[in-house]
């Protein structure tokens, strides 16, 4: 079943009096439970593509569905909500809000969200344990390591089982190690909680982890293929 | 959470929030001393001047206002003593006079005077004249022919204590009567022009004098305590008409009697607010310019609140709440420092002398005691806090602005 589903999508950026085309027609296809990266070099579009998908930027032309719900029939506000209740973000660096601790920044979305208080502190508790951050719950973020950081993105991302988690860059910023540890960990909640990562990454090593690679050149897919 | 988060976020940038405290708490410590000290002021004015023979409430016959001669007299006294002093409350005090135009003349000099006949005991009570005295003595009721004048009349007169003063006026029968009086002391006022122009004799003495026989030409009335706002004046002096029952007499407030005091006090009032919104509109562009600089620097997370599913709305209230507290504490901490400072000086009152002896024909008092009215700061606190939310929409708007991926490029 798809989760995630864009159609000859295409993005061209405007940079003063140069058209810069980032994304030249894009069809994709997820299905739900799928890890997938997506590889390619730097400037193929891996970022626009994955923003076009979390609703936080328009496709100049084609069509984007996420959870079976059309962007096209959808304002801002309806993309807010999706976001907040379809999708999870990790992003390359700045995934959390600097004066809240790892557990309140977990439990923020959910209180966006409208869950209720106790159950907010204990869902946040739980999934801050599956990461492996049990004894962490009240660092803030500049007293966590940029892989600890991650994770409690990460953790944030999937605590309300949404239908896609969107990471971009996840590992970028990580010693090889600990990104192989956040990649092991994410594979772990794809496993055990069916939840859809797509992430983008230039890591060979991360490549290796994914259950689907696919590869983008100069805004087009050149590959896709499933392990 | 909101709360927190927004009171974490004032305190990111310690020296930042400092700053904008400052503003805040000076713009209100400004708001509410100089609103005390102008209040103070008004009091010390209205204060002087119903002192200066007006008195809180005053009873004439219908036509004196007008023409402030002696046939213009009221003679129920009787009926008067009745009404004042069955719907008085117990502790007010009054007094009655004779009031009068009469030319004062010695050797030396001639010139116009208001001739001020007096209960001395109970003249003493309700008005200055019972604190003037600077030399000589006082009146009692038996004086005969003895006569107090103020200090600016004795040198204009060029004339001293034990001297004699011979004043003339029109009677009842509109003959000029004229009689010869001893100065036997001296008042000093708050105005010269008080000094020249009041000259005072017992009551009975101005009654025989211009042969009126139980006439009066005014009451007095003090009440226990000054009602600025002239409420209380206002249902005493509408209980004694009542209980006058005579359209003959004329019972007025100090409100009515000097109605460039009223005005005076409508546009000083006026001022103060102006006042307060001066020092908001100075204190509203620190509260602006340092939040913008405040969301310009938070930027990236505004992004990453609306990339997470956050609605404009809700960034507005996050920045909005930010504002909040601090003006909550600036105000507070306004208020509290307003209130330290006008009970600091307000036990020996701020001496204006030296401005006043050039300044007396302004009315300002020799002494100042600030006063707080809840109103003043009420109104400062709602102005500053309103206002100051109110300007913060602004960069609230400006941060609910940045879309996510604006935000996220600045990586
Ligand atoms: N906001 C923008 N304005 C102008 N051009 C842009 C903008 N964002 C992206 N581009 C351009 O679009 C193309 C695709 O960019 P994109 O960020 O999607 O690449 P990427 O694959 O994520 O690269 P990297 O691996 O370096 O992150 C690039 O040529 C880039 O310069
Ligand atoms: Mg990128």
């Amino acid at each position: 079943m798809a989760i995630v589903e864009t159609k000859n999508i295409k993005k061209t950026y405007r940079q003063g009096k140069v058209n810069v085309p980032a994304l030249c027609g894009v069809d994709l296809i997820v299905d739900k439970g799928e890890f997938v990266a997506l590889a390619g070099p730097s400037g193929s579009g891996k970022t626009t593509l994955l923003n076009i998908i979390g609703g936080l930027d328009l496709p100049d032309s084609g069509s984007v569905m996420v959870d079976n719900n059309k962007f096209a029939d959808m304002n801002q506000a309806d993309l807010a909500s999706l976001r907040l209740h379809k999708i999870g973000f990790v992003f390359q660096a700045f995934n959390l809000i600097p004066v809240l601790s790892a557990i309140e920044n977990v439990e923020y979305v959910m209180l966006l969200q409208g869950v209720p208080q106790t159950e907010r502190h204990d869902r946040a508790k739980a999934i801050l344990d599956d990461v492996g951050l049990e004894d962490k719950y009240d660092r803030r973020p500049a007293e966590l390591s940029g892989g600890q950081q991650q994770r409690v993105a990460v953790a944030r991302a999937i605590v309300s089982g949404p239908a896609i988690v969107l990471a971009d860059e996840p590992t970028a910023n990580l010693d090889s190690k600990t990104g192989e540890g956040l990649l092991l960990m994410m594979k772990k909640m794809n496993k055990e909680k069916k939840v859809t990562f797509i992430f983008s990454t230039h890591d060979n090593m991360v490549m290796e982890y994914a259950g689907r690679l696919v590869t983008i050149r100069d805004g087009r897919i050149v590959n896709d293929e499933t392990k | 959470m909101v709360a927190i988060l927004a009171w974490r976020n004032i305190w990111r940038n310690p020296r930042r929030t400092i700053v904008i405290l400052l503003a805040v708490i000076i713009g209100v410590w400004s708001m509410i001393f100089l609103g005390a000290l102008m209040r103070g002021m008004e009091t010390e004015m209205v204060r002087n001047s119903i002192s200066t023979l007006t008195g809180s409430i005053q009873i004439h016959h219908r036509e004196y206002r007008n023409d402030p001669v002696v046939e213009n007299c009221m003679d129920g006294i009787d009926k008067l003593n009745q009404a004042l002093s069955t719907s008085l409350d117990p502790g007010i005090l009054w007094a009655k006079r004779v009031r009068v135009n009469a030319i004062a003349s010695n050797a030396r000099h001639t010139g116009g005077v208001t001739l001020v006949g007096i209960e001395p005991e109970k003249e003493a009570k309700i008005s200055f004249i019972g604190k003037a005295m600077i030399s000589g003595r006082y009146l009692t009721t038996e004086d005969k022919n003895k006569i107090i004048v103020g200090r600016a009349f004795l040198k204009k007169f060029n004339t001293k204590i034990n001297n004699k003063l011979i004043l003339m006026s029109q009677d009842t029968q509109k003959e000029i009567a004229s009689k010869a009086f001893r100065i036997v002391g001296v008042f000093s006022a708050e105005s010269e022009a008080v000094e020249k122009q009041f000259i005072f004799i017992p009551l009975l003495q101005a009654a025989k004098m211009l042969k009126m026989g139980d006439s009066i030409s005014e009451v007095s009335i003090m009440l226990s305590r000054l009602d600025i706002t002239g409420k209380k004046e206002t249902l005493a002096a509408k209980r004694l008409t009542a209980a006058i029952a005579d359209d003959t007499y004329r019972v007025e407030t100090w409100q009515q009697l000097l109605p460039m005091m009223k005005a005076y006090l409508e546009m000083s009032g006026f001022f103060l607010y102006i006042w307060y919104f001066v020092v908001f509109v100075a204190m509203g562009f620190g509260i602006v310019n340092t939040s913008l600089m405040a969301i310009f620097e938070r930027m990236r997370e505004f992004g990453l609140m609306k990339a997470l599913g956050m609605r404009p709305f809700q960034i507005i209230k996050g920045v909005v709440t930010e504002t909040f507290f601090l003006l909550v504490i600036g105000i507070l901490a306004g208020n509290i420092l307003g209130f330290l400072s006008v009970a600091a000086i307000s036990k020996n009152g701020i001496d204006l002398s030296a401005l006043a002896a050039g300044a007396q024909m302004w009315g300002i008092p020799r002494k100042l005691y600030p006063e707080i009215w809840a109103q003043d700061v009420a109104v400062a606190g709602l102005v500053v806090l309103a206002l100051g939310l109110l300007v913060s929409l602004y960069p609230a708007f400006k941060a609910a602005r940045f879309t996510p991926t604006q935000a996220m490029r600045k990586n």
